[in-house]
């Protein structure tokens, strides 16, 4: 039986088979929208952290570590009671939308992002602080610069947070509600679809996801492997 | 380099009484010290002497416990004063980005900052290597860098911390070189070295520590040919007890 289901999941995938094509390309949308937003948000408010002198920085830096393994149905949940007809932005009409998906799937990964950024930016700051200092930088300035400088590194937190997010399930089908052709991933269809016993397109989407999350860390290793090579 | 800041206010320096005992411990025990607007002061001393807290002191890194750092008659000056460590931060970019690093804060034009760059890096004879990355410069190298990137910034007072330390003869000679020419753009030296040689080689005038204090400010000359303090005299025929910085 594995065997035989195995070859059908690999005949959907060798036929370029339309419903797959369509679920992956949602789900790229979906996680590399987080994925963004998650880097323009996470990799800012970790390095903020790592420079910043304020009382309670400590506090924060345990709340942002325990935040990474917040559970995706609570964030789903939440984002959910947000987004519902009564609730504050129940006007915009979002839930069950790709939209809806990529704001939970961003509060996913935000604090995982910025969590990793923290600890990075953290042990650069202390290795140039005081030369910055010296140099008249400003607080906004020392963060740019160490962003910068850190970059390489910080592509770990990237992927990090679009390994969770391309993986998440719980979240996405709360706020996307798994609407064929409208909001279904490939984790809310590998879900369905085995429930459904059709095992072959689940298998399919699992190859796929498996793929596209090892080729983006190959692109990743070998990015960063140049660049330590060419800047050190 | 062009549009130094400051101008002549923040000298003499006048530095009295500066102490600093960081739970109970006393590693500057009453610095007095005054400054004029020109030449190259080496400190020397043992090691644990104070002579990197004063630095730090004077660039603002170090507030101290009690005493006064009076700057031509008033505070510490915004911008003027840079220092250039033992073991210089290098950023993961070129060369040329790296001079530039202190012109940041004063937010000049991409242009301005690279053409800026570039003219004091042909000064210390980098300009051929501006494109690659700075952490492939040797050791000597990436101290010039660090030279230069102060340089750039035309402050009145540079702080040296053994800027030659761990540097063979020929980039010691090299750094040597470059911080003269600072010295002839007006630029006020105070530098840190344990080399005894690269002292008469530089210095206008010395200042002996141990101990946390300063027990002798004499011009170059005179200090090697006539110390006048014992510590001073001991410190030089290799005598006086090395002991583990702090």
């Amino acid at each position: 039986m594995f065997a035989s289901t195995l070859t059908d999941a690999i005949r959907l995938l060798a036929a370029l088979d339309h419903r797959v094509a369509e679920i992956v390309g949602l789900s790229l949308q979906v996680s590399g929208g987080a994925v963004v937003l998650g880097t323009l948000i996470g990799l800012p408010l970790g390095a903020c952290i790592a420079v910043g002198r304020f009382r309670g920085k400590a506090g924060v830096s345990v709340l942002i570590n325990a935040l990474m393994g917040l559970p995706s149905v609570v964030v789903g949940v939440v984002v959910y009671l947000f987004l519902s007809r009564s609730g504050p932005f129940g006007a915009f009409g979002l839930l069950y939308t790709p939209l809806a998906m990529v704001v939970a799937q961003t509060l996913l990964v935000v604090p995982l992002m910025a969590a990793i950024a923290r600890q990075v930016v953290e042990d650069a700051w202390q290795r140039y602080a005081e030369e910055l200092q010296v140099m008249r930088f400003t607080w906004w300035q020392s963060v740019t610069t160490l962003l910068h400088d850190c970059r390489h590194s910080l592509l770990v937190a990237v992927l990090a947070g679009l390994g969770r997010a391309m993986s998440e399930v719980g979240a996405v089908m709360i706020v996307g509600g798994n609407i064929d052709r409208a909001t279904r991933v490939m984790t809310t269809a590998i879900a369905l679809e085995t429930s459904k016993g059709d095992l072959p397109l689940a298998i399919a989407l699992g190859i796929v996801l498996i793929v596209l999350i090892l080729a983006l860390n190959a692109v990743a290793f070998g990015l960063r492997h140049w660049a330590m090579r060419r800047y050190g | 380099m062009s549009g130094r800041p400051g101008g002549g206010a923040m000298f003499p320096i006048r530095i009295r009484g500066l102490r600093h005992a960081p739970n109970g411990r006393e590693l500057l025990s009453g610095v007095d010290l005054e400054l004029g607007d020109e030449g190259i002061t080496v400190l020397l001393g043992p090691n644990g002497a104070g002579k990197t807290l004063l630095l730090r002191a004077l660039c603002g890194l170090l507030v101290p416990s009690s005493g006064t750092l009076d700057w031509g008659g008033g505070a510490r000056p915004e911008r003027g004063v840079m220092m250039v460590f033992q073991n210089p931060m290098m950023l993961r970019a070129s060369v040329l980005a790296n001079a530039v690093l202190g012109l940041k804060p004063l937010n000049l034009s991409r242009h301005d900052c690279s053409s800026r760059g570039m003219a004091v890096l042909e000064r210390i004879g980098l300009a051929h290597r501006a494109q690659d990355s700075a952490r492939q410069l040797s050791g000597g190298e990436q101290q010039r860098l660090a030279l230069a990137r102060a340089w750039l910034t035309s402050p009145r007072l540079l702080l040296l911390d053994e800027p030659t330390a761990s540097l063979d003869p020929s980039a010691t000679a090299e750094v040597e070189r470059i911080v003269r020419e600072i010295r002839t753009d007006g630029t006020r030296i105070l530098m840190v070295t344990h080399n005894l040689g690269q002292a008469t080689r530089l210095a206008d005038d010395i200042v002996f520590m141990s101990g946390g204090r300063v027990h002798e400010h004499t011009p170059a000359r005179r200090f090697f040919s006539r110390p006048q303090s014992d510590e001073a005299r001991r410190f030089i025929q290799g005598e006086l007890p090395w002991r583990m910085s702090f």
